[in-house]
Parts: structure tokens; C-alpha cells; sequence
């Protein structure tokens, strides 16, 4: 997944003189992660270049910048860095269009690493994507696999809204069936490991139905898609997992669709669960769906507590609470 | 309004060419502080016992028994050890970021519970859940271990409001890097210590690289000791490689904030031989640049040279090294030994009272 982001910004950088690529150690270094590897030797130091350790600042100047006429495309190192730069998004970034009256409008797209996995500890393993899912004006997307990330980076790279781009940093290197103590399977033997050189599109706003099926509709995104079919697979469960790929804007229909067919719906995120994505999602099913509903719906999150160290696996909804989840909503 | 030059206007700007006097009071250049046969010893012993745990915790970490991130203090012992053996445990707080283990060995405490938790194990000191960035021991007035880059600052600055509105005499020892010297929340908490004069030693370890990007290329400004001069708070640059300059440093901070003149800040040059977390190759720098450091500048070997001239046996040293070699083995054990935290502390400590 790491190649096919750089590969996204590699066509990107070609492609529209506008975008740069800035952050910390994204130039020389070419990334904490290696998603920029490259590109700065390829395309030069004014279109990608390192900033100093500040969010704050960074994402201020892309704002400026943005405004002006460029797409930059900022990095935060770990999303568990992005929270000094919360002021630039929540009240410069997503609202420059709406009080100048659409004079000004804002073209960034922030990319950053989230999700735990990696025993990184509370600093470097939180997901809070429902932090900005709150916020009115910016558009979410979590993609979770190398294919639609290429194909989703470089739609957000051309959305003329600001965009915060997470990327489960769990998959970079390969899906993840939530047993944290088997080796690691690499893209390449994943289908959707494969990813074309050249410049192609995924809409944001538009999820994929990831597996097929007829017994409950499991609603993931990012690393938790990985999970939710191994445990379908591995317990022969007739689930449908639908991958949401952008959290805002949301495919209400295809979400809809589903859940009409199925009757049931587990929602997995790997955040927190007080006031977490899944809140909303369970309100927008309920509403939409209430009707087809045989049984209440089910959340599957991690806990409300900080991310552990010594206790990751504790934390991190894996298997079992699928599998309790699942029970009850087959037996309800 | 400009008035005609005259010939006393252009003797003054022949006398500007000398440096101006300060419109301020300065704290004097230290001095490289002479200590005793034993204090010497007891900083050897202290480095020394950092670069060995180090070295363990980077072995463990190869293992499999450490997991996550590790940021090892290797080559920047004198700094710690200078500068805490100026404070006094229990009256002065000590704060750093997350390349804390040395900080914390500096300050007495026990290996065994700093190597437990990087193992993530309950005998560790935040009984597993912090892991190596994030660890704090209140006995000891050691107030973490910080993974967010900068954040630890204004922390820092509050430990020592608390120090002065207590008037407990204590002063707070604030160490970042030269990465987290660009953050805002940095100069936000400079201005608030010099306005209100907190008892403050702002220690910049100024190790040469942020992660890969050296001081030259993030800052504008890269003789970082000056960064405090337009929020009046004075600067030092020491050598951080050699303890007793450190330690000299360290002696003029704490009298110049113990005696209530506000803020100081230390910017203290070193080098971390290691990269900057376990997964960094480092190849944003030359081997030969690393080598040349460890040759000519290491701490640990800087003062085994002296302390031999002073007549200390090399059996003498070989019998620390003995000591700290068995220290380090039994917290390794211990660390690997101990249990790991039972899922009932998950939801401990998530707030002081209950949801």
C-alpha cells in the first residue's frame, strides 16, 4: 500500500503543476513509513520538500497555500500528531469557502497514518477519524487496500475541498485477519495488491461491497474490512462486508441496500466507541433501515480507554468480539 | 528624525563594533565543574549504566521482546547524568520526551521497573500500558516520557509554576530536541515562564538530527541556545559530550532560576550514535560521521581518560562495569520473567473516578 501512495503522488506531481508534497522528513528521508521515497530526487525540492517538527504551522501554510492556487498535499506524521494543526483544519480549512461567500476555497488534502497494531503505544496508535467526521466542511477517507488507495488519493488530490486522507498503517504492508501472532501475508498475494503505474480515479463517496453475503451486513473500514472477512471466512459465516472506503461524504445506498437485504448489521471500527464513527453509522441505519431490522444493531470498537502498550491486543477488536457480536446478533 | 551625522555620531557607531553591553542581566559563562575522585566516579558509573542498558534494550528489541518504538539515549549520557546531578530528587521535577530511559536512570530509578515496561510487562513502572516513550515515577518527581514531539514544554512549564506558587524552592528541569524546538507550543511556554519568572531550565539536546533532517535544514535559526533571547530568557551553549561542562552548566541554571531570574535555557550539543527509533537505517548520515563522534568525543571514554589520570586502577573501573553489567542482566530477566498486565487493567486509570 506504501507503493501505491507514492505511486499516487508520483502521477500527481506529474501531472498538475500545482501539487506539492510537504511534511516532516517526507523529502531527504522520503518518510517515516516510505510513502514519499523518491519523489523528491524524482520532482525537486519546491514540489516536495521537509518542514520543520510543527503541525500547526504546516497545515496553516497549506491552507495559505491552497487558497492561492496550489493542492498541496501536507503530511502528519501519525495521525497522533495532527491534534496542534486541529485549529487550522476545524476553523480556517473547511470554513475559508463558506464565509467568503465561496470566493476561496481550499484544495488540500492531508495524508496520515493511523490506526494501532504496531505496539506504538498511546501516542502513536489512536485512530480519531470520528474527531473530523464531526466536522462540517471536510471530507474523510480511509482506504483499505493498495488498489483504492492510489485510485482514492489521487481523487482527494483532485477534490477542490479539504480532504484528511487516514491510512491504516496496519495494512501498509499487507492485510491483517486480526491474528496478531501469524506472519504477515504481503499485498502481492492479494488481488487488490495490484495497482496500475498510471493515473486512475476512485470516487470518493462511493464504497465497495468487499464480500458478499446473506446473514448480517458488517460495516468496516480501513484495517477492520481485513478482519471482518477472515472471521467470515474462518467461521463460515454468510456475512456481507461492506467497505465504506470515505467516511464523509457516505454512501448511504449502498450501506442501505445491504442492510435491507441482510436484516442485520454489525458495525467495526477499531476507535474508541463513545461518540465514534460507528454512532453515526448506527443512527443513519436505524433511520434509513429501521423497518428491515430483526435485531438491535450491533458496535464492535475498541475500548474507551487509551490505547495500551502492553496490552494492544487487548484493546484491539479482533476475532473474539466479532465472534461474540456475532451471536448476538444471530440469536436476537 | 535622522539628524545630520556629525563626528560624535560616527565615533558611537565605531564603538558599536564592540559587542553591545547587555541592557540585562546575563548568567556568567560556566566553567567545567571540577569534581571530586568520587563524584567522577558515580558519573562513570551512571553513563555507563545507560549505555549498557541501552545496548540490552536494543538486543531485546531484536528479539521480539520489546515492540513498537524504542528510542535508545546511546551517546547522549553526559547530558542526563550532567545535569541531574545537579538537581535534588524529590525537590526539583524532571520532564523529557520520549527518548527517556537515560533521564530516568540518571535519576535513580530501578532498571528493573524502566526495562519491565518496555517490555510492556505489569512489574513495569506504568505497569505495561506506557510502554518506552511513556513512563513517570512520582517518587522521584520524573514526570515523563512524552511521544508527542514538544508537547512536554509547556508541561514543563507548568511543573515549575507549580514549583513557585508552592515556593518549595524546586525548579524544573524541561529537556526537547532540536526537532521539537520548532514546535509554537515551545515559544507559547517561553513567554509565559519569562513573564512569570518560573523556575525553569529549558534543556535543548541538540543531537544534530530529527529524526533524518539535520538542525540546518528545519531551522532557521539552527544555534538553537539563542531561541529564548526575544522572550528575554538568556541562552548557553554547552558541550553535551563531556559531563563536568555539562555539569558546570547545570550549576550556573539552577542558581540562576533558583534564585527566582525566571527561565534558562541550556541548548546542550550532542549525538545519538543510533538511529533515531529502531526501525531507522540512518542513512541521512555518513558511517564515517558516526565513527568520528565515537572516536574523539564519546562521554563514557572522555572521562575513563580522566579518571585514570587521576590514578583510578583500571581494575577499579572494570569492577563498576562488572556491577553495571550484572544490573543490567537481572532487569533484562526480570523484565522478560514478569507477567504481562491482566485484561482487568485496561479500563484502569482512564480517569480518576469512574464512568
Amino acid at each position: 500500500m506504501i507503493q501505491a501512495i507514492n505511486s499516487a503522488l508520483d502521477v500527481m506531481l506529474g501531472r498538475d503543476p500545482m501539487v506539492v508534497v510537504m511534511g516532516e522528513d517526507v523529502g531527504y528521508f522520503g518518510g517515516v513509513f516510505r510513502a514519499t521515497q523518491g519523489l523528491q530526487a524524482k520532482h525537486g525540492r519546491t514540489r516536495v520538500f521537509d518542514t520543520p517538527i510543527n503541525e500547526c504551522g504546516i497545515v496553516g501554510v497549506a491552507v495559505g497555500m491552497g487558497a492561492y492556487g496550489l493542492r498541496p498535499v501536507p503530511e502528519i506524521q501519525f495521525a497522533d500528531y495532527i491534534y496542534p494543526a486541529l485549529d487550522q483544519i476545524v476553523s480556517e480549512a473547511v470554513r475559508i469557502r463558506y464565509r467568503s461567500a465561496g470566493e476561496y476555497w481550499i484544495p488540500i488534502t492531508i495524508r496520515s497514518p493511523l490506526g494501532g497494531g504496531i505496539f506504538g503505544g498511546q501516542t502513536h496508535s489512536q485512530s480519531p477519524e470520528g474527531v473530523f467526521t464531526h466536522v462540517t466542511g471536510l471530507k474523510t477517507v480511509i482506504p483499505s487496500n493498495p488498489y483504492d488507495a492510489k485510485g482514492l488519493l489521487i481523487a482527494a488530490i483532485e477534490d477542490n475541498d479539504p480532504v484528511l486522507f487516514f491510512e491504516p498503517k496496519r495494512i501498509y504492508n499487507g492485510p491483517f485477519d486480526g491474528h496478531y501472532d501469524r506472519p504477515v501475508t504481503p499485498w502481492s498475494a492479494h488481488p487488490a495488491g495490484e495497482v496500475p503505474d498510471d493515473y486512475y480515479r476512485i470516487p470518493l463517496g462511493k464504497a465497495a461491497v468487499a464480500r458478499e453475503g446473506n446473514a448480517f451486513t458488517i460495516l468496516a473500514y480501513g484495517t477492520m474490512v481485513h478482519v471482518a472477512i477472515a472471521f467470515c471466512e474462518e467461521n463460515g459465516v454468510d456475512a456481507e462486508v461492506i467497505d465504506l472506503r470515505t467516511l464523509v461524504p457516505l454512501d448511504v445506498d449502498t450501506i442501505t441496500a445491504s442492510v435491507e437485504k441482510t436484516g442485520r448489521c454489525m458495525i467495526v471500527h477499531e476507535a474508541t466507541r463513545t461518540g465514534g464513527f460507528g454512532a453515526e453509522l448506527s443512527a443513519t441505519v436505524q433511520e434509513r433501515c429501521f423497518y428491515a431490522l430483526e435485531a438491535p444493531i450491533e458496535r464492535v470498537t475498541g475500548w474507551d480507554t487509551p490505547y495500551p502498550h502492553g496490552l494492544e491486543w487487548g484493546y484491539f477488536p479482533g476475532p473474539i468480539r466479532l465472534r461474540e457480536a456475532a451471536k448476538r446478533l444471530m440469536e436476537a | 528624525m535622522a539628524k545630520p551625522s556629525s563626528p560624535r555620531a560616527a565615533s558611537r557607531s565605531k564603538a558599536s563594533a564592540t559587542p553591545p553591553v547587555p541592557n540585562r542581566e546575563r548568567p556568567p559563562e560556566p566553567e567545567r565543574y571540577s569534581a571530586s575522585r568520587e563524584e567522577m566516579l558515580e558519573y562513570y558509573r551512571q553513563m555507563m549504566l545507560i549505555r549498557r542498558f541501552e545496548e540490552r534494550a536494543g538486543q531485546l528489541y531484536g528479539l521480539g521482546l520489546i515492540g513498537g518504538f524504542c528510542h535508545l539515549y546511546i551517546g547522549q549520557e553526559a547530558v542526563a547524568v550532567g545535569m541531574q546531578s545537579a538537581l535534588e530528587v524529590g525537590k526539583d521535577s524532571v520532564i523529557t520526551g520520549y527518548r527517556d530511559h537515560g533521564h530516568m536512570l540518571a535519576y535513580g530509578i530501578d532498571p528493573k521497573l524502566i526495562m519491565a515496561e518496555l517490555t510492556g510487562r505489569e512489574a513495569g513502572i506504568s505497569r505495561g500500558k506506557g510502554g518506552s516513550m511513556h513512563m513517570f515515577s512520582v517518587e522521584h518527581g520524573f514526570y515523563g516520557g512524552h511521544g508527542i514531539v514538544g508537547a512536554q514544554v509547556s508541561l514543563g512549564t507548568g511543573l515549575a509554576f507549580k514549583h513557585k506558587y508552592a515556593g518549595d524552592g524546586g525548579v524544573c528541569v524541561t529537556y526537547f530536541g532540536d526537532g521539537a524546538a520548532n514546535q509554537g507550543q515551545v515559544y507559547e511556554s517561553f513567554n509565559m515562564a519569562e513573564l512569570w519568572k518560573l523556575p525553569v531550565i529549558f534543556v535543548i539536546e541538540n543531537n544534530q538530527y530529527a529524526m533524518g533532517t539535520s538542525v540546518n535544514r528545519a531551522s532557521a535559526e539552527d544555534q538553537l541556545y539563542r531561541r529564548g533571547e526575544s522572550f528575554r530568557i538568556p541562552g548557553l551553549q554547552v558541550d553535551g559530550m563531556d559531563v563536568l561542562a555539562v555539569r558546570g552548566a547545570a550549576n550556573v541554571a539552577t542558581e540562576w532560576v533558583r534564585s527566582g531570574k525566571g527561565p534558562i535555557l541550556l541548548e546542550l550539543k550532542t549525538y545519538r550514535y543510533r538511529g533515531h527509533s529502531m526501525s531507522d537505517p540512518a542513512k541521512y548520515r555518513s558511517r564515517e560521521e558516526v565513527q568520528a563522534v565515537r572516536d574523539k568525543s564519546d562521554p563514557i571514554e572522555h572521562l575513563k581518560k580522566e579518571l585514570e589520570a587521576l590514578g583510578v586502577s583500571e581494575d577499579e573501573l572494570k569492577a563498576i562495569d562488572k556491577e553495571i553489567r550484572g544490573q543490567v542482566t537481572e532487569a533484562a530477566d526480570f523484565a522478560e520473567e514478569s507477567p504481562e498486565p491482566g485484561a482487568s487493567e485496561l479500563y484502569t486509570d482512564v480517569l480518576v473516578g469512574r464512568y
